[in-house]
């Protein structure tokens, strides 16, 4: 019994295909030398070779974090190659340049970066590996000012922003892995959004490792002027492979005055086998800063991939009336491990966060959350709701929630709510007893559950969120 | 033993032989047998722990309880071999003890979802949101509901009496030709309970049969009962009609456990 309802939460990994592809790869190894040559290959200016060689000289002096509730071998990391490119130049102007493999490799992904098969409404940055091989709707977005490329292209044709915001949310030395990220990011995306502008389409970034033994080190910088709103996803697959991989990004967001991110990921890297064999090794750092005032950040994420994830989107609600958000689905099946939650730091008058975070375990998964809310001294009348679920499927899996919360000022409302649920024998029988099969009692169980999270993604996402749990469209009446 | 006086087959619906089943190794129903007309309404009453609510499991199909012996036709078809979600789009329907809580899911699209999957079994088209809304709204008004209760997550946050409520209206929506109510009428106050009872009255059709698992009398005062049995130590120790309820009402259950002892 609870092994159909457990093949039902695991789908089989559908995108662990293989492009074959010819790679411009630098050797496996990490030294300030390999760092000079990735700055070269992205044409970088000096001021950003110096900014990742500071960040690797920080990160020497680092030791890797091994508070998080999670177990894995040590990681080498000279044996991991920090640049992997396809071998066909891409030009990012034109898309008749990007090699047909790679256009094929997208569309099997579902991400067709053709211009007659373009997702409506939807702006899509391909990341393959270490480079951008395409942007679409550029001119359109540029229409209403907004930039959105390729990180390395920002950093060569917009120098002055890209300087202004890098690191100033998540500083080159913030933690070992965003001081690795640092000093070896190769891509990633950049969008921002000019003042009093509303983003007319949304913006996303479909991220691809593809290389063996390559680590994937993507930057994400937006920047929302005052009074702007954007909307912002991003999603990610890797193919199946024995070996562990290193996924090491940062993002980092900057709402000024009145101004709104909305930022949705679906993270779907390759989990590992049912022996726990390969996968991906998700370490990733990500960040808003609130600096404006009434200005609002949302994270909502959908968790269902790699082998280790840590992560812990935060907000900083710098701004007075700020808003922070996070919604939040994790998945772990077989032998998945997830330390993940937010970060809600509390600087500014009114600052108001919610926390909704939904564990579902299966097999010999293991599920943390693990969240801070900080309320600082002049953060007066702040206020936090945080709600943590867990579901438990069978009965070798693990749910834990480590919430931390510190507050410095007495004016602070501070709310928390927990639970911890098992999807049984009886719900399912229930539901079978008024007709309804296996397959579809554990969806609408599951789908339900999740339903606070998946309410906040925008509509795309929200099929491929319930389709990614096996979990159909849960089309409401009234 | 037969629970009926008519014997021709046409008319049954559910025949119950020698059936002996168990939870977790201990052996609860010990040979079982009862055969339910169209048309019918039988009581099975016993104490606690007699076996009632297993037989109502059982024959739902939950996965809990292992039949060691004995058949149950419905329709002349074994009923045994068939999955639950199977025996419900054929028309058996379980009204629960304990109905579960499905958070995050409203009424209206677990009752849709549920009247579609057996509209899809019996060959009818399936009903978009705005048909079934109307399709509903007599039902609503038969359990004395307004529709603020099918935005509300099925079974989340209701009380006890709204849970059986709430089961009676899947009854009235999914109109099956077997419905067994397991203590529909435990914790529900004298109001609620005359509600409920009434809508089941209502809801009885000439092509459909109800066996009213209870312990007390009371509910078979709003709904007469063609037929009364009495389970004790997994089996029906007596049958009769209406006057054997009164009789429990007045006795209690003992002399029947003295009486099978003794016979």
């Amino acid at each position: 019994m609870t092994g159909s309802i457990e093949a039902q939460v695991l789908q089989p990994y559908k995108y662990g295909f293989v492009t074959d592809i010819e790679a411009d790869v630098i050797p496996p190894g990490l030294n300030e030398d390999v760092i000079r040559v990735i700055s070269q290959k992205k044409g970088e200016p000096p001021w950003m070779l110096e900014w990742r060689l500071r960040a690797y000289r920080q990160w020497l002096k680092m030791t890797e974090p091994h508070w998080s509730n999670v177990t894995y071998g040590p990681i080498d990391y000279q044996a991991i190659s920090y640049y992997a490119a396809p071998k066909a130049k891409p030009r990012l102007d034109s898309l008749e340049q990007v090699d047909p493999k790679l256009i094929e490799t997208f569309e099997k992904l579902g991400i067709p970066l053709e211009e007659r098969k373009r997702l409506a409404g939807v702006a899509v940055d391909a990341v393959f590996d270490s480079v951008s091989v395409a942007t679409t709707f550029r001119e359109t977005l540029a229409k209403s000012g907004v930039i959105f490329c390729a990180i390395s292209e920002a950093i060569r044709e917009y120098p002055d922003l890209v300087r202004e915001y890098l690191g100033s949310v998540v500083p080159h030395n913030d933690n070992f892995f965003a001081a690795l990220n640092s000093a070896v990011f190769t891509d990633g995306s950049f969008a921002y959004i000019p003042k009093g502008v509303r983003c007319p389409l949304e913006l996303s970034t479909y991220f691809r490792i593809n290389a063996s033994s390559t680590g994937q080190f993507e930057r994400t910088l937006i920047v929302a002027e005052e009074g702007s709103y954007v909307s912002y996803l991003e999603g990610c697959s890797a193919p199946v492979r024995d070996e562990n991989q290193l996924h090491a990004a940062v993002v980092e967001l900057v709402a000024l005055d009145n101004a709104q991110i909305k930022y949705s990921t679906i993270q779907n890297w390759y989990p590992g086998d049912e022996a726990g064999r390969g996968g991906i090794y998700n370490f990733v750092t990500k960040r808003g800063k609130c600096l404006g005032r009434n200005s609002k950040i949302s994270w909502t994420q959908v968790e269902t991939g790699s082998a280790i994830t840590w992560k812990y989107p935060g907000c900083i609600l710098q701004g007075d009336n700020s808003v922070g958000e996070f919604y939040s689905v994790a998945v772990t099946n077989n032998r998945q491990q997830a330390d993940t939650g937010t970060k809600m730091i509390h600087l500014g008058k009114n600052t108001r966060s919610t926390i909704v975070s939904k564990g579902i375990s299966a097999g010999r998964g293991q599920n943390t959350y693990r969240g801070l809310v900080k309320i600082m001294k002049g953060a007066e009348h702040a206020r936090n709701y945080s709600q943590c679920d867990s579901m438990l499927i069978g009965d070798k899996c693990g749910a834990h929630t480590f919430p931390y919360i510190d507050v410095r000022n007495s004016s602070a409302i501070m709310e928390h709510e927990a639970s911890t649920s098992k999807i049984g024998e009886d719900q399912i029988f229930y539901c079978k007893q008024r007709g309804l099969s296996n397959e579809d009692a554990v969806n609408m169980i599951v789908n339900g559950f999740c339903k606070e999270v998946f309410k906040e993604l925008p509509m795309e996402f929200a099929v491929e969120a319930q389709r990614l749990l096996g979990i159909s469209l849960e089309g409401s009446v009234g | 033993m037969r629970g009926s006086g008519k014997p021709e087959r046409e008319s049954a619906l559910l025949e119950i032989e020698n059936l002996h089943a168990s939870v977790e190794g201990r052996e609860i129903l010990r040979g079982i047998d009862l055969r339910v007309n169209v048309g019918e309404v039988h009581a099975v009453m016993g104490p606690n722990g007699s076996g009632k609510s297993t037989l109502a499991q059982v024959i739902g199909g939950h996965p809990a309880y292992a039949v060691t012996a004995g058949s149950v036709l419905y329709q002349g078809k074994d009923l045994l071999a068939m999955k639950p979600e199977e025996r419900a789009r054929e028309g058996v329907f379980l009204a629960f003890q304990y109905p579960v809580a499905i958070r995050g899911i409203t009424n209206a699209y677990f009752l849709r979802s549920a009247l579609n999957a057996v509209r899809k079994a019996r060959g009818q088209e399936e009903l978009g949101p705005v048909e079934f809304m109307d399709a509903l709204e007599d039902k609503l008004k038969v359990i004395g509901w307004d529709d603020s209760y099918l935005n509300r997550p099925v079974n989340d946050g209701f009380s006890g009496g709204e849970k059986k409520r709430n089961e009676i209206l899947q009854l009235a929506v999914l109109e099956p030709k077997l419905a067994i109510l397991d203590e529909t009428d435990s914790g529900l106050d004298i109001d609620a309970l005359k509600t409920v009872a009434h809508t089941v009255d209502k809801l009885r059709r000439p092509e459909s049969a109800t066996v009213l698992v209870t312990h007390y009398y009371r509910i078979l005062t709003h709904i007469t009962p063609d037929f009364v049995h009495v389970l004790s130590g997994g089996r029906i120790v007596k049958s009769g009609t209406k006057e054997l309820a009164l009789e429990l009402e007045e006795k209690g259950y003992d002399w029947l456990r003295e009486e099978a002892a003794v016979g």
